[in-house]
């Protein structure tokens, strides 16, 4: 009884290669406003891919809190899909692992060939100086929401496009219940993402050449100083946010506790909590007024979706025929369309679909002055180290202790030891 | 015939074992046998494999081929126990921290559950349902019970402020999921997710002391705490000493509780060895360090469960 | 047998106490549920302003929570029933019997409780997939791998709760039965167990709730088929928001089930078994 119920209840799920049609796996990650939002994106395009080209994908949508796990997995065991999305941060740590097929020159003119990418999602492909380990799917960038209400009541005009302006804007909008600037302080992939995009500013770098941390430097440490001083100095940011790590400051944006956000392709979330697209408006993140000394003119982290296929493989060439189709042209408007997305590949940025002013403002931004976050195999503890880092000194600046360039100095140095040889 | 109104020390059997031996030699193998392969296939195998990784230099380079990776003896051990250096440092640090916090909770969480099992022993109206809404917080998921602790413990949104400004306990509104508070925060989550447990097996265990032992007590003119120590405490040995110690262990391992309360990455104060681990190896990719911590974590709790069953067991009788 | 008034006034307050402790918490999950998500975390409020039960509809579509209802239950029952089926007998032989090696296996048993899970999470992971490779029995991915992980997990404390719960009821009881001349067997189900029943029904409780809650393996472990609920409400933090009055609209629904079980089993939660059982 106990063998007929085991057999009974066993689950088949690896689509490997029957006999005669094509069949490929495809873990894709969470895209939309739900797992079955996305199994009904896709699920249109990859029948149109069947027809095209008689291979079959089974798909399987995996939320973002396994989907790290999963891929642990799988590249231990050599047992997993064909083609996956990964997350591009991880990049340079896939690579690490050599579980994947390397799109050196022949595979990635299998593809449609290296120049049809935007270079900067191309960039946080993989190590600098080895062929990338994906192809840039979707790309994102940071933006700066501003609401437009509460700027009209007080007389602001035009967003900021300087830090100092930020804050002039910022100390007019903080009064009452309502704050200027709204900031997620103890997620350490926020704090790490800024503290990237801030330290592109002030002229520092995280890891030298050789790929070794450089956390403590006097450049980084003006970078995060300036960073937590929205909080600590200029205090347009509430001491609340110093704990918010579940996207509470988007919602205090939707809501209107905060006037100002820096974040990631909000728009979709902001529909989710109740706020019309027409009470916001979307400008790229602001630089310094006067660029330090080797600062560079980068606003942004190149966010965004990579998509990758397994050495494990039992079905090479029809997993690169997928990825082709999945950066082709239709493609790539069609699914960066419905995800508020922007395409990864230069040939569509002039569609139709990407026309409005959020899409533009992060269009302009990854084109111009995004780059990508350190392609290092270590870089995600980088965020986890810097980011809780990060963390702290926002809780000693809510909790009114000052932070200082010493103590930032000490923060970043500790952390720095902690990321080992 | 024995009667069974004494004490519960364990009975030597009348008949010595070897008049038994010619009928049913085997059985007690026979009986454990499932058990036994189980806990090899999904337990033991797999812990050794686990303590051969942590003498494995194994990073995300080696993870592919893993069964290739070089050797590294005890490298990984040096690299995280060197109290010294940074990586120990903090190590030791989060070590602390735990086994302050797997002490209040468990101790909590028992004493919690003794007098709630004590309490509703008397037959009460209601004591089903009210028995059933103390097991609750063990039904539901852990990860919605911890988001909803977190949402209590908002500073500017959450019902623990609101409480304590509406009361006029406290003036300012302080924070508890960072800061010096943070440690107290877990700690309650951790008591609210236990005591539950505790007390279900309280409540089984407190069903096999027999009623007459209460009377004959009474009648001796014992109060409530002559009775607890006297006869509830003793009978309730062999169910307190399994419960405590498993408590201890569960507690001090427990990942999801704090992972979920401070979103992966914890305040020092609050700073959980199993997250610690976590953080410092899985995050990174770096699994033979981490396989490193969690066998050094796993000869301490050995270390601790040698002794504490050594001292529980000297009162009993010998087997 | 009386209490005096101080008595019966600490129990009311203990309680009471305890009581309010536990139900806070539920509390703040049920009017979440009912919030819509912009009020979720907005400005505090003791009821919801603008209560809806919209969440509780659109749960069912976000995940589907549905399918992950249907593979706890079916995962955590067999696994339950299993486990302490396997217990019974294990913590039988250690509790009746003397014999080599009961030693070693008791140290062993509980010494597994001591591992870390994140420390053979992997290799057990390596173990199954193996295992599937070499034999064709799936067992990644698949429910039955579920079934017999956690299965084994819960068996270390039912085993050694067994054995105290076996080692209180008196030899007495055994030795009546033999010399009425009943084997082991029978005298381990008409004598043991029906004294023990709740040994039993706490042990099978652990078991299925171990089951039910785990989180760490089912997310390394299953595919989206095979998923079950602990790991299935983290779906609810998607791209875009994390849906927090779907996952406590998720949460109480799926534990109305389990609680209504508490309430069932509380029969069996009875004094009285042993007392006067042998004269």
């Amino acid at each position: 009884m106990l063998a007929a119920s085991i057999t009974a209840c066993g689950d088949d799920s690896d689509g490997g290669s029957g006999g005669g049609a094509k069949t490929l796996t495809y873990w894709a990650s969470n895209q939309g406003a739900s797992i079955d939002f996305d199994k009904q994106t896709l699920q249109p395009e990859l029948d149109k891919f069947e027809q095209q080209t008689g291979i079959k994908v089974n798909v399987e949508v995996v939320p973002w809190s396994d989907l790290l796990n999963r891929l642990l997995a799988a590249a231990t065991s050599g047992k997993g899909p064909d083609v996956v999305n990964i997350g591009n941060t991880w990049s340079a740590s896939l690579q690490a692992t050599g579980a994947f097929i390397p799109f050196d020159d022949a595979t990635i003119g299998a593809v449609g060939g290296k120049d049809r990418f935007v270079p900067a999602a191309l960039a946080a492909a993989g190590a600098p100086g080895q062929p990338p380990t994906a192809v840039p799917l979707y790309s994102l960038a940071y933006a700066l929401y501003y609401n437009k209400k509460m700027f009209a009541d007080a007389g602001v005009t035009a967003p900021p496009t300087t830090w100092e302006e930020l804050i002039t804007v910022g100390k007019k909008l903080t009064k009452g219940q309502q704050w200027g600037l709204a900031v997620e302080g103890a997620n350490p992939s926020e704090n790490a993402h800024h503290a990237f995009a801030f330290g592109q500013q002030w002229g520092g770098e995280w890891f030298d050449g050789s790929g070794k941390p450089t956390f403590d430097t006097p450049q980084n440490v003006a970078a995060v100083k300036r960073y937590i001083d929205f909080m600590a100095v200029d205090k347009i940011v509430n001491p609340s946010n110093a704990e918010y790590a579940q996207n509470q400051s988007v919602s205090d944006f939707a809501n209107g506790k905060a006037a100002m956000l820096l974040w990631q392709a909000a728009g979709n979330a902001f529909k989710a909590q109740g706020m019309a697209a027409d009470a916001y408006g979307v400008a790229p993140v602001p630089f310094p007024g006067t660029a330090p000394a080797g600062g560079k003119k980068v606003n942004s982290m190149v966010a965004g979706i990579n998509i990758a296929v397994f050495k494990h493989t039992k079905e090479k060439d029809a997993a690169l025929q997928f990825v082709k189709f999945m950066t082709s042209d239709a493609e790539q408007v069609q699914l960066n369309k419905t995800y508020g997305s922007l395409p990864s590949v230069t040939t569509v940025a002039g569609d139709a679909a990407f026309q409005a002013e959020e899409q533009k403002v992060l269009a302009g931004v990854l084109a111009t002055s995004a780059a990508p976050l350190p392609q290092v195999a270590e870089e995600s503890k980088f965020e986890t180290l810097v980011g809780t880092a990060m963390k702290e000194l926002f809780a000693d600046a809510a909790s009114g202790k000052p932070v200082t360039e010493q103590a930032i100095k000490e923060k970043l140095g500790n952390a720095q030891q902690q990321m080992g040889s | 015939m024995v009667t069974t109104t004494t004490a519960p020390a364990r009975v030597r059997p009348s008949v010595p074992d070897k008049a038994r031996r010619p009928r049913r030699p085997r059985l007690p193998y026979l009986l454990l046998l499932p058990a036994v392969a189980l806990e090899l296939l999904v337990h033991v195998i797999p812990m050794v494999v686990g303590v051969w990784m942590s003498l494995l230099e194994l990073t995300q380079f080696q993870i592919r081929n893993w069964s290739a990776a070089p050797f590294a003896g005890l490298d990984n051990y040096k690299a995280t126990l060197d109290v010294n250096g940074p990586v120990g440092k903090e190590l030791l640090h989060s070590f602390w921290v735990t086994v302050l916090y797997t002490t209040l909770s468990v101790g909590l969480s028992w004493l919690f559950g003794l007098f709630a099992g004590v309490f509703l022993q008397r037959p009460l109206r209601g004591r089903a349902l009210l028995r059933t809404v103390f097991l609750t917080p063990y039904a539901l998921p852990v990860y919605a019970a911890v988001i909803t602790w977190t949402f209590i413990y908002q500073r500017d949104t959450g019902l623990l402020n609101e409480l304590l400004t509406s009361t006029g306990l406290a003036d300012d509104r302080p924070f508890w999921l960072i800061g010096g508070n943070s440690f107290w925060a877990l700690l309650v989550v951790s008591v609210w997710r236990s005591w539950p447990f505790a007390f279900l097996c309280v409540m089984a265990g407190l069903q096999n002391v027999p009623s007459e032992m209460y009377e004959a007590a009474a009648i001796d003119g014992a109060g409530f705490w002559r009775r607890l120590k006297d006869v509830t405490l003793p009978m309730l040995r062999p169910v307190n000493q399994v419960l405590i110690l498993v408590l201890f262990l569960w507690t001090f391992n427990d990942f999801n509780t704090p992972f979920v309360l401070f979103g992966g990455s914890a305040p020092e104060q609050a700073d959980l060895v199993s997250i610690h681990i976590y953080r410092s190896s899985f995050i990174t990719w770096n699994f033979g360090q981490g396989s490193a911590m969690s066998v050094a974590l796993l000869l301490f709790l050995l270390l601790v469960t040698a002794g504490y069953l050594l001292v529980t067991n000297r009162r009993r009788d010998p087997a | 047998m009386r209490e005096t008034a101080a008595e019966r006034w600490s129990r009311r307050v203990v309680l009471t106490l305890l009581t309010l402790f536990t139900i806070t918490p539920l509390y703040v999950m049920l009017s979440s549920a009912l919030k819509p998500l912009r009020d979720v975390q907005g400005a505090f409020t003791w009821f919801p302003t603008r209560p809806s039960f919209q969440a509780f509809v659109d749960m069912w579509s976000t995940v589907p929570l549905g399918r992950y209802l249907v593979n706890s239950l079916l995962v955590s029952s067999v696994a339950a029933l299993v486990s302490v089926a396997i217990a019974v007998f294990a913590a039988f032989a250690v509790s009746r019997y003397r014999f080599r090696g009961r030693q070693v296996f008791s140290v062993t048993v509980l010494s597994t409780q001591m591992f870390p899970g994140i420390l053979f999470l992997l290799p057990l992971f390596l173990i199954y997939v193996n295992l599937g490779n070499a034999t064709g029995v799936e067992l990644y991915a698949s429910r039955t791998g579920l079934i017999i992980t956690y299965l084994t997990f819960s068996l270390p404390f039912s085993i050694w709760m067994l054995v105290g719960y076996f080692d209180s009821i008196p030899r007495g009881l055994d030795e009546a039965a033999q010399v009425d001349g009943a084997g082991p067997m029978r005298t381990l189900f008409q004598v043991i167990l029906p004294t023990a029943v709740p040994g039993v029904v706490a042990v099978t409780v652990y078991a299925f709730m171990t089951a039910w809650g785990e989180v760490l393996f089912a997310s390394v472990m299953t595919d989206e088929n095979s998923r079950t609920l602990a790991v299935g409400l983290q779906g609810y933090a998607t791209q875009y928001n994390v849906y927090w009055n779907q996952v406590m609209a998720a949460s109480l629904v799926v534990s109305v089930p389990v609680v209504a079980g508490f309430l069932m089993l509380q029969r069996y939660f009875v004094a009285g078994l042993t007392a006067g059982a042998v004269k």
